[in-house]
């Protein structure tokens, strides 16, 4: 195999299938671009066709609005100059897909990102408002790495839901909101399909109820949620679990809530440090992404002798990777946040 | 261990201080005496010698996660903390335990010193497959002996008050030496801690509390409207010393550290001065180096220190001195409420009844601007400024201000502006964010701005330095000063002109110059530059000062010359 043989290169507006002449998540605006998820990083404006997977079309209009968009259903396929080209499901949020492309008997796989937690498959531990991740066997695999460290292990949902909804019932107690931040489109979902509606309230800033929409529309149960203006007696706020953006972070939206605790959920509160930088209560460790049990399995099923590494840890993958007798390189990509800031929580990459 | 390790949580999860004590009231009602003992001791910042070398753990941890070293690297720097980045790459336990804190310490911990590397690594690699990741990460501070906690000795004093419906004070003099490494916690101290019997001035060598000091930081043309008249004070030199207490009780003499370490033994010519004060004395002064009828430069006293035997060659080339300046019991009675204007005579009383006791010398002026203009004279004189006492102050515990008021007004740091060439991450809340850096002056004034450009651009096309040209030298490390937004900015810009990684060190572009205070500056051998500084922090970001304008060689050279040494 030459690399001109390749089926994704690198070019400055993204990464490219030269049979095919089309992008995956081109970060400039091009003709032809796959979206493997609505997330901003990897869902821009601009472009003139997109194609993308049925389940993320009403996620994806309400973030680009009206857009010149092909949908598939995951596992179907379609011809593109030769190139056959299908989706299957990332697990990551609610239509994300990965992007397998068939030319010439060589099979490349293009994973956006994907959630996978821990060692062993277990349906418990899947995304629960998306199809679950699912391996495609492939020649090359084109990986994201956000948490390419052996530092990143998630812990039973089952465990960090019960702690979410201790933190929550704790604050009810005493008659304080809990306000939780968590990105609006995945994590704010994921969080509401995790958490004991019976506690109390559910209250969503609203940047959140328009994706929360979307999902009950592909028909995703989530629990009754309400805006904060709809609140009408103030006093039940107290006991409420409020689901906002991190930015709104000692702002004055936050007033309206009254006395109230906080708490951050996102993969990077798995470090001391970062919680700390944060100055929430509570960090939540509830990441949409592998950790790195979850990368290592997800790689290893895909049967690919090659692996190509995009945003989060890429030179520690790749060292990994080689080490374990695959061939493996990067992709220098503009997804996730400037690579080296993966560990901030300032600037948070989509969905982390 | 669980329910410590929970409190630990607690408490570096929170910011409030009211939560802060919830949580340790919590803690401590329900804790057996053994296991609180132990809390009180680390939380007070007990710290036990460290057990194990830590590259025994490095190593132990890559072999239990089954990664290489190279990996375990990559996640310390990552996470900016060994026994975090050890607790996290572990396996999930085996095995879990619930020991309580007492027998983790006594039981196993303490016992892993002196006992053979192979027998220390299996245990401990059982020890961890007991724990969660909390466990584990405080098992392996304990080990390391990096345990650290954001509480103050204060809450925990009020915490343990509330608990046991005590005054706080009675409580902290009770806690004086509870962490001194000779003496191990037990449950018995622990319930003699918050025994409801009181028991008058303390047995034996027991201390005070030491009464600590604001900063002060009002322009002089504020201190009579804020401060009152001079004459209202007592004014006293600030020395850079060690602060201490010599407790003198039943014939004999115990030296107490401001750290709460009793360093009686380092101190002979003290406890021999200290012999002729009558028994039921207890002195707070400090102690330095005294030399040719000076105090002299800090390092001295810090060598000093440093020496495990005093012989007669090291008594002589650094004697140390004591120069007394509070009273806290006087005839067996505690005088800490009495105002400063009743002790201070007391002191001087004391003083002349053990001579070789300096006392601490009051400047009387009539006008803040005469104290102003006399405490320019601080540098010369090897001190750090002054010290102002109310004259109805009474001695407080700890950095509070309800007893009355201490202030230090220390004289303004040295400074120069100067350029960053190194940047490294910091630890624990900085970790994966600049926040250590290293500064550099040019070796001679640049002719102009491009001939300054022209070395910025060989820097960054990685051409050495010619010999006798132009160039860049490092002086001075610093890595406070700055707020939590200027360092992320700072990090901005290091990442976007990152030349070279050194481990976690990077090379940057010089782009930034700083405005670095010190307080004191010497000729040293060991550093490129040829200069030491003392305590260098960043004072403000220069973005108004142009490369070519950051100082040179020359302008530490003049500071040198100028008599500006740290306390020489």
């Amino acid at each position: 195999m030459t690399p001109a043989d390749d089926l994704v290169v690198q070019r400055p507006e993204g990464l490219y299938c030269p049979p095919g002449n089309f992008y995956i998540d081109p970060w400039r605006p091009v003709d032809r671009a796959i979206i493997t998820h609505a997330h901003a990083d990897h869902a821009r404006p601009g472009h003139a066709h997109y194609l993308a997977a049925a389940s993320g079309e009403g996620v994806l209009r309400a973030r680009l609005g009206a857009i010149d968009l092909q949908t598939l259903p995951y596992g179907e396929a379609v011809d593109h100059f030769g190139v056959r080209v299908s989706l299957h499901p990332a697990g990551h949020v609610l239509g994300s897909a990965q992007v397998r492309l068939e030319h010439r008997g060589q099979v490349w796989v293009a994973s956006g990102d994907y959630f996978v937690a821990g060692a062993d498959d277990d349906p418990a531990e899947s995304n629960a408002t998306c199809t679950p991740f699912e391996p495609v066997r492939c020649d090359c695999f084109i990986t994201e790495s956000t948490f390419g460290l052996p530092i990143y292990r998630w812990a039973p949902q089952r465990d960090l839901f019960a702690d979410i909804d201790r933190w929550w019932a704790a604050n009810a107690a005493t008659g304080r909101a809990s306000l939780l931040l968590g990105y609006s489109f995945g994590k704010a979902q994921r969080i509401l399909a995790g958490v004991d509606p019976s506690i109390g309230p559910i209250v969503v800033h609203g940047a959140v109820e328009p994706l929360n929409r979307a999902y009950r529309a592909a028909g995703v149960a989530l629990p009754e949620t309400k805006l904060v203006t709809e609140i009408t007696d103030k006093a039940s706020l107290r006991r409420a679990l409020v689901i906002a953006p991190p930015s709104v972070q000692n702002s004055v939206w936050t007033r309206r809530l009254g006395e109230h605790g906080d708490a951050f959920a996102s993969g990077w509160m798995q470090l001391r440090g970062a919680r700390r930088r944060r100055s929430v209560d509570r960090g939540f460790v509830l990441s949409d992404h592998a950790d790195w049990p979850g990368l290592q399995r997800a790689i290893r099923q895909t049967g690919a002798q090659r692996v190509i590494v995009t945003h989060g840890y890429e030179s520690v993958m790749v060292r990994w990777l080689t080490e374990q007798g695959l061939e493996a390189g990067a992709f220098s990509t503009e997804y996730g946040d400037e690579k080296e800031e993966s560990a901030e929580v300032v600037l948070e990459p989509a969905g982390a | 261990m669980k329910a410590f390790a929970q409190l630990f949580n607690e408490l570096d999860a929170s910011t409030a201080t009211s939560a802060k004590v919830e949580a340790l009231k919590r803690y401590f009602a329900a804790a057996a005496p053994a296991d609180a003992a132990w809390a009180v001791y680390f939380l007070a910042g007990g710290k036990p010698r460290q057990v194990v070398p830590t590259a025994l753990l490095r190593a132990l941890a890559c072999e239990r996660a089954g990664i290489a070293p190279w990996l375990f690297e990559e996640a310390y720097q990552a996470v900016g903390d060994l026994a975090e980045t050890i607790a996290h790459v572990l396996p999930p336990p085996t095995a879990p335990s619930d020991v309580g804190l007492a027998e983790w310490v006594e039981q196993r911990l303490l016992p892993l010193r002196g006992t053979e590397p192979l027998e220390q690594a299996q245990r401990i690699a059982r020890y961890w497959d007991e724990l969660d990741t909390s466990g584990r990460f405080l098992l392996t501070k304990l080990i390391g002996g990096g345990f650290r906690v954001g509480v103050s000795k204060l809450l925990v004093q009020r915490a343990l008050a509330e608990v046991a419906s005590l005054d706080a004070k009675v409580v902290a003099q009770r806690m004086m030496g509870y962490t001194d490494a000779k003496q191990m916690p037990d449950a018995a101290r622990y319930v003699a801690l918050l025994s409801q019997t009181t028991s008058g001035p303390a047995e034996a060598g027991q201390p005070y509390p030491f009464f600590l000091a604001h900063q002060l930081e009002i322009p002089l043309g504020e201190f009579d409207a804020r401060l009152g008249p001079p004459t209202d004070w007592f004014v006293e030199w600030k020395y850079d010393g060690i602060r201490a207490q010599i407790v003198k009780r039943a014939g004999s003499v115990w030296v107490w550290s401001r750290g709460e370490e009793l360093v009686t033994e380092r101190f002979p010519e003290i406890v021999a001065l200290a012999a002729h004060l009558p028994d039921g004395t207890v002195l707070d002064g400090e102690l330095v180096v005294w030399k040719e009828g000076a105090p002299a430069a800090f390092n001295l006293l810090q060598q000093r220190i440093g020496r495990k035997t005093l012989t007669k060659k090291v008594l002589a080339d650094a004697p140390v001195g004591f120069i007394a300046y509070d009273l806290l019991e006087w005839g067996g009675v505690d005088q800490r409420e009495q105002p400063q204007s009743v002790r201070r005579p007391l002191l001087e009383a004391a003083v002349r009844g053990a001579p070789g006791i300096r006392l601490s010398p009051i400047e009387e002026r009539t006008s803040w601007a005469e104290l102003a203009a006399l405490r320019e004279s601080s540098r010369e004189r090897g001190v750090e400024g002054f010290m102002l006492k109310h004259r109805a102050a009474r001695y407080g515990t700890g950095r509070t201000k309800a007893d009355g008021t201490w202030w230090k007004w220390k004289i303004d740091p040295l400074s120069v502006d100067a350029v960053l060439i190194y940047a490294q991450a910091g630890h624990g809340r900085r970790a994966s964010v600049y926040t250590d850096y290293t500064f550099a002056v040019w070796n001679r004034r640049p002719v102009d701005a491009a001939e300054a450009q022209a070395v910025v651009e060989a820097i960054a096309k990685r051409e050495p330095a010619k010999a006798g040209a132009l160039q860049l030298v490092a002086f001075a490390k610093a890595y406070s000063g700055l707020t939590d937004e200027e360092f992320r900015r700072v990090d901005k810009v290091i990442r976007a002109n990152t030349l070279e990684k050194f481990g976690p060190v990077r090379s940057v572009k010089p782009t930034l110059v700083f405005e670095l205070g010190f307080e004191g500056i010497n000729r040293s051998p060991r550093h490129k530059s040829g200069i030491a500084v003392r305590f260098p922090r960043m004072l403000r970001i220069r973005d108004d000062k142009p490369l070519a304008e950051a100082d040179t060689l020359q302008t530490l050279e003049a500071l040198l010359a100028s008599g500006h040494r740290t306390a020489a």
